[in-house]
């Protein structure tokens, strides 16, 4: 039996489960009650949990976020949502020189078992001040664990599988996921958050991507079978820790590799996963490593503008093509 | 509006016709903007003004060219208000090449070097830092200009906001604050997001001068902005107007408005400050009818070229896209 749920959907029967089953877990953020969330992730749990339990909060991230470290720190189980990763700007310095260090500068005396939810991304013409993916600024955070579910069955399943790590969790869901729907099984529950998958076997190449980037890598593969070359998808789903041993175990057996990010090419994840690549599995590699980033450009608002400047489904087929040689 | 107000700013006909057309320039454009939005015209996030056209239009009298604006996503009003040329605010609504930031910005991101407006920032706070940097740029030159910086109630709750204030009062810069409270922050009404709701007493407590203004009425709102800016160009430091207003319409085009009461939405409504100025000045004679004819027929003509230009204007060229990231540097 499984139900076909939308990824927004996905994400809000995991909180009500997470509230249901955990009593010290709360969720906040601006807007996340009586407006019933920015991406309308919340809609109908204010109702259901009080306004104790679903927080409506002030304009004030660092603030709240801090105040959440501070709850986990005090025994909570906090739940803080980010509307969007550009405006989690504001509070950087409470999740970087507080929740990330707190426990190693103690001497390993204190945990912060927060998990923090953002959205992130491009894709809605919503220009530079919203579009942006810095989940890799956080990837770079010793001390914090950085997820990207780009499925439904990952939205339903992360947030509790993050609610048991007792340090500070980070949770990326990409913009344009919240209304792409899928298949949940009817026993879906708590997901693996350690390890990488395979969505699509291949023994051409390996495409290895995350988030919103994955659908446009699965559709890619799709061209690239049509012309006789079977990319192997790896979805990272954790994007610090990197689950190397999945990643080198593909390019052992595709000997290529493509990273999609839609990060800016300067400093990526991908520029962290070709390294880790080219370190682990260079005598096993046939061709140099390709990588398909954003443009080195604030995100435009023009539709046209916008698009050039994000991976692409073309770029990603012609970036396999040239590893791959034909 | 009281004979003592009207008595400060000069209410001649041709000002008050000026007034009343400048709202109405933002009203229709708004509208125009949301049927445009409907039609894919216009795209990403839309926030409109409609209902506080008088802080803006208001404000802007106060100012001289050479003065600086820097203004949030919501400020298609600011941007007409300051001169900035309907054509190009609209071909930029649209992200074509000839808008004001060359579609790059879009509905909030607006900016104009030659009106000095300075966007156009949807980052909630985010400007607040940006004005109090500009003035303290003005008095290290020795210029004696003004920076206005607008701002929603909801951002009173940022640091950002407590910090300026601070700087700026601390260093007697020449900002105004304008602090548009439209009781809602999103779907946050003020009280559950201040401790304190009296926004105009922060202010206060930062030992900057504050006014609490009707923004709903134009000529207590240019008349307190008047006067505030003239203590502020005499070396005063900064000053603080609450303009007290509504948002008639939706957040963004994405929020379906759980959270206020259609009869609230309704009484404000009662209170346009568009409807509001015309009645009292056709009382008053200050306006004739045949001038509200014929300022609406200008606007429809000015509206209809601008969508023309919009419609016409070209996309920006694809090859272009790195372009404006760096400043080019000079050839030696
Ligand atoms: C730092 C930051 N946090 C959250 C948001 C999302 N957001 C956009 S507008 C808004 C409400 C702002 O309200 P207010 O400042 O009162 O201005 P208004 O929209 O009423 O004009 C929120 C929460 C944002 N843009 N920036």
């Amino acid at each position: 039996m499984t139900e076909t749920i939308t990824y927004r959907d996905a994400m809000r029967a995991a909180i009500r489960e997470a509230l249901q089953k955990e009593p010290r877990a709360f969720l906040m953020v601006e807007d996340v009650g009586r407006y019933g969330g920015c991406y309308a992730v919340s809609k109908g749990l204010l109702d259901e949990f009080g306004p104790e339990r679903i927080r409506d909060t002030p304009l004030s991230e660092a603030g709240f976020v801090g105040a959440g470290i501070g709850a986990a720190l005090g025994g909570m189980r906090p739940i803080v949502e980010v509307m969007t990763v550009n405006f989690s700007m504001l509070c950087l310095d409470q999740i970087l020189n507080t929740a990330a260090t707190i426990r190693h500068m103690s001497g390993g005396q204190f945990s912060v078992p927060i998990v923090i939810r953002m959205a992130t991304g491009a894709g809605r013409q919503l220009a530079a001040q919203h579009s942006h993916s810095l989940e890799n600024w956080y990837a770079h955070i010793p001390g914090i664990r950085v997820v990207a579910p780009a499925t439904v069955e990952d939205a339903r399943g992360m947030l509790w599988s993050a609610l048991q790590d007792p340090d500070p969790v980070l949770i990326f869901e990409h913009v344009m996921l919240y209304n792409m729907t899928g298949e949940l099984g009817a026993g879906a529950g708590p997901v693996d958050i350690d390890r990488a998958v395979l969505r699509r076997p291949g023994r051409d190449v390996s495409l290895i991507t995350y988030g919103g980037s994955l659908w446009k890598a699965m559709t890619a593969a799709q061209e690239l079978a049509a012309a006789g070359i079977e990319a192997e998808i790896v979805d990272l789903r954790s994007l610090r820790p990197l689950d190397d041993a999945t990643i080198m175990a593909s390019v052992a057996r595709t000997r290529r590799a493509v990273i999609v990010d839609e990060g800016w090419r300067t400093g990526s994840l991908a520029a962290e996963i070709a390294t880790r690549i080219m370190e682990q599995c260079f005598w096993s590699l046939d061709a140099p490593i390709g990588r398909v980033c954003t443009a080195e450009v604030p995100i435009p608002y023009a539709r046209h503008l916008e698009e050039a400047a994000l991976p692409q489904v073309p770029a990603i087929v012609a970036a396999v093509r040239s590893v791959v040689g034909r | 509006m009281t004979k003592d107000q009207a008595a400060k700013v000069h209410l001649t006909r041709a000002h008050v016709r000026g007034l009343y057309k400048e709202m109405l320039r933002i009203r229709r454009f708004e509208e125009k903007c949301a049927e445009l939005y409907t039609q894919e015209k216009i795209r990403g996030f839309l926030h409109l003004y409609i209902g506080e056209e008088a802080i803006a239009v208001g404000v802007m009298q106060a100012l001289q060219p050479a003065d600086a604006v820097v203004a949030t996503y919501r400020e298609h009003g600011h941007a007409l208000a300051r001169g900035i040329d309907m054509s190009r605010t609209m071909a930029e609504m649209y992200g074509k090449q000839d808008g004001c930031s060359r579609g790059h910005g879009g509905s909030m991101h607006i900016f104009d070097a030659a009106t000095r407006f300075y966007g156009g920032n949807a980052i909630v706070g985010g400007g607040l830092p940006l004005a109090v940097g500009l003035a303290l740029a003005d008095k290290m030159l020795g210029r004696s200009q003004v920076t206005a910086c607008f701002f929603g109630e909801g951002a009173v709750a940022e640091g950002e906001f407590h910090e300026s204030m601070n700087l700026a009062a601390l260093w007697q810069l020449p900002v105004l604050f304008v602090c548009e409270n439209n009781l809602y922050a999103m779907g946050t009404a003020l009280a559950i997001s201040e401790s304190e709701t009296d926004i105009n007493r922060k202010a206060e407590s930062y030992r900057m001068p504050s006014t609490i203004v009707d923004g709903m009425d134009i000529v207590a709102t240019e008349n307190a902005a008047r006067r505030a800016v003239e203590a502020i160009r005499q070396g005063g430091g900064p000053a603080f107007l609450e303009c007290r207003t509504y948002r008639f319409r939706a957040h963004s085009m994405f929020d379906a408005q759980l959270y206020r009461a259609k009869a609230e939405v309704e009484a404000w409504k009662e209170k346009c400050p568009i409807e509001h100025l015309r009645k009292w000045a056709l009382d008053a004679g200050s306006l004739h009818a045949e001038d509200v004819d014929s300022v609406e027929a200008e606007v429809a003509s000015e509206l209809a070229a601008a969508i023309a230009f919009a419609d016409s204007s070209p996309w920006e060229s694809v090859a272009r896209l790195l372009d404006d990231v760096h400043t080019p540097r000079q050839q030696p």
